[in-house]
């Protein structure tokens, strides 16, 4: 059975800014979606309301059909992972223990982990190339390691839908890269990933799909294929860009001619 | 889970020891072999009048205060993500001095011994009720910042209180009951204390998995299945029970909930799930060292445990600035 997500008529106003405008968007199957837009244009409200973490002043997010407010809190925090911009974590515990969290929809509420949840918290870990860092507290760690980790955190639990704003913000291009290659092989898995990103050629090279954002409604939703071109680019970012064809994907190339 | 083992026998076993100190200190001091007599083969000594009559509900109840105090540091720490957060921060501890002082105030201790314990309860749960209608819905610092302006409130109240006593020694009594004691306490404030500390500290424990999930940002804690309002309540009616009906008992004792919890965290790998049991363990072995010193100490007049306490705190924050200047660039 494929996951869907879906956006009906989704407006959120914040005093007399409206910030997302009859948003309408539907999502299926598993791939990697890149969601992209100016600063200010909506992308983490928008990627709040599908999380279920912002209720909006009109219209509703639906996940397998049934709305989002329907679902019970627990059976939601299953379904689908979130990772908001520049996660950080507030206290010094070990990386182990952090991506463990990730386990706290299906943890009895008092008692420790069985040997099945520390065994997949070891697997995640080491899927994510976190194991030699178990033990080391979350402060410490470099914004790739620490990126990783809220990955990790992220997966533990078997997410079919992981919405991920802004993964790439502030990472090294090999980090960068590592996580949308990481982003687009879950979305190869099958599950269903909507992340936002700046890097245009990133999200071009590692995304199926491409939803646009402008003055908070969807002005290009399709595949990179077909909604990709100069003039997106320019109607979203008010850049000039040259999208080139390589033999590693596409490249866009952004032109400071005015 | 073995390392958390360890530690909770460590800790028990110190309490344990402050225990039996407690027992043992006081004016008149009981030897360990008259302790064990006094329970073997309960007779009218005066060591048994003494053993479970003063200083057996007097132990108990530091034990409960104790550990009422340290486990709301620990949770109030753990859901506002600040190490600097104390039991005093919803305002509960306020109300309960300010229910006492009232009691103290109008001559009704005279009248009735147990009405500065009664209206310390009925002033801790007021004002833990108005902490949370003003500060609902609006967040954790809205909360907080609701609890602040609760304690603004007792405190003037307080010092009203203190402003038109009408005698010296009404003003005296106050002041002396705001410093904090555990002495001429019995087993009638245990079960007046007891129950409210018990349901108190079972709410708060039931709040540890969010305090974990909390740690990375409510966001994240939310994506996870968490009802943030929900814990915030929790939160709010364990401390207000436990540390209001404790501060209704023995008047205001600061520190214990500020400090148990970060003598504990190293320990518990900063896991605020782990901390809460500890900083219980420790803070009720923190005040029966504390309430056996004001015994063990000989002084002229009674030495109050808020002084001892306050003397906790002293080196406490000495050691944060010093690691603090350490650790910081």
């Amino acid at each position: 059975m494929t996951t869907v997500l879906s956006a009906r008529n989704l407006t959120v106003r914040r005093g007399q800014r409206t910030i997302l405008d009859d948003v309408s968007i539907t999502l299926d199957g598993g791939g990697l979606t890149a969601l992209i837009g100016a600063n200010g244009a909506g992308k983490s409200t928008l990627l709040h309301c599908l999380a279920g973490l912002l209720k909006p002043d009109a219209g509703e997010v639906s996940l397998d059909g049934k709305p989002l407010a329907l679902w019970k809190d627990r059976e939601l925090a299953k379904a689908r992972a979130f990772v908001p911009q520049n996660p950080r974590c507030d206290w010094p515990i070990s990386v182990e223990r952090l991506v463990a969290l990730g386990l706290t929809p299906v943890l009895p509420a008092f008692g420790g982990f069985s040997a099945e949840m520390t065994a997949r918290v070891g697997k995640v870990m080491a899927d994510c190339d976190l194991t030699g860092h178990r033990d080391q507290p979350a402060p410490t760690l470099s914004g790739g390691e620490l990126s990783r980790a809220m990955l990790a955190r992220a997966l533990v639990g078997d997410p079919a839908v992981l919405i991920v704003d802004e993964p790439t913000t502030g990472l090294d291009p090999r980090h960068a890269l590592d996580t949308m290659g990481r982003l687009k092989a879950l979305g190869g898995e099958g599950r269903l990933i909507i992340a936002a990103v700046h890097d245009l050629t990133l999200a071009a090279r590692h995304a199926d799909r491409l939803i646009a954002l402008s003055g908070g409604r969807v002005v290009a939703h399709g595949s990179i294929g077909e909604v990709l071109t100069p003039e997106l680019v320019f109607q979203v970012f008010g850049v000039h860009a040259r999208i080139t064809a390589t033999e590693d994907g596409p490249l866009v190339d952004l032109l400071t001619r005015t | 889970m073995k390392r958390s083992l360890v530690l909770t026998i460590a800790l028990l076993t110190v309490l344990a020891i402050a225990f039996l100190a407690s027992l043992m200190a006081g004016r008149v001091w009981l030897s360990p072999v008259t302790l064990w007599q006094g329970v073997v083969t309960p007779g009218d000594q005066l060591s048994d009048l003494i053993l479970f009559g003063l200083r057996l509900p007097r132990a108990v109840l530091a034990i409960l205060i104790g550990g009422a105090l340290g486990l709301s540091g620990a949770a109030l720490q753990g859901l506002t993500r600040n190490p600097l957060a104390e039991p005093s921060l919803l305002g509960v501890a306020g109300g309960a001095s300010l229910g006492a002082v009232i009691a103290i105030y109008f001559g009704l201790a005279g009248v009735f011994a147990f009405a500065p314990p009664v209206m310390g309860l009925i002033g801790a749960l007021a004002a833990g009720a108005i902490t949370f209608a003003v500060g609902r819905g609006g967040g954790t610092l809205t909360l907080i910042l609701a609890g602040v302006a609760v304690s603004a409130l007792t405190g003037s109240g307080v010092a009203l209180a203190l402003n038109f006593a009408p005698s010296p020694y009404a003003a005296f009594e106050i002041t002396v009951w705001l410093l904090g004691s555990l002495s001429d306490r019995t087993w009638d404030h245990v079960i007046l204390a007891g129950p409210f500390i018990a349901v108190g500290c079972a709410l708060l424990l039931g709040a540890g998995r969010a305090l974990d999930a909390l740690s990375l940002g409510e966001d994240q804690a939310r994506s996870l299945g968490v009802n943030l309002d929900r814990s915030r309540l929790l939160v709010l009616l364990g401390v207000g029970l436990a540390v209001g009906a404790a501060t209704s008992v023995a008047g205001a004792i600061g520190f214990i909930g500020l400090v148990a919890p970060h003598l504990v965290r190293p320990f518990v790998g900063h896991q605020p799930s782990r901390t809460l049991i500890p900083s219980a363990l420790v803070g009720s072995t923190l005040l029966l060292t504390a309430d056996v010193a004001t015994r063990a100490i000989y002084t002229s007049s009674e030495i109050r445990l808020g002084v001892l306490t306050s003397l906790i705190g002293l080196p406490f924050f000495f050691w944060l600035v010093i690691r603090m200047k350490r650790t910081s660039p």
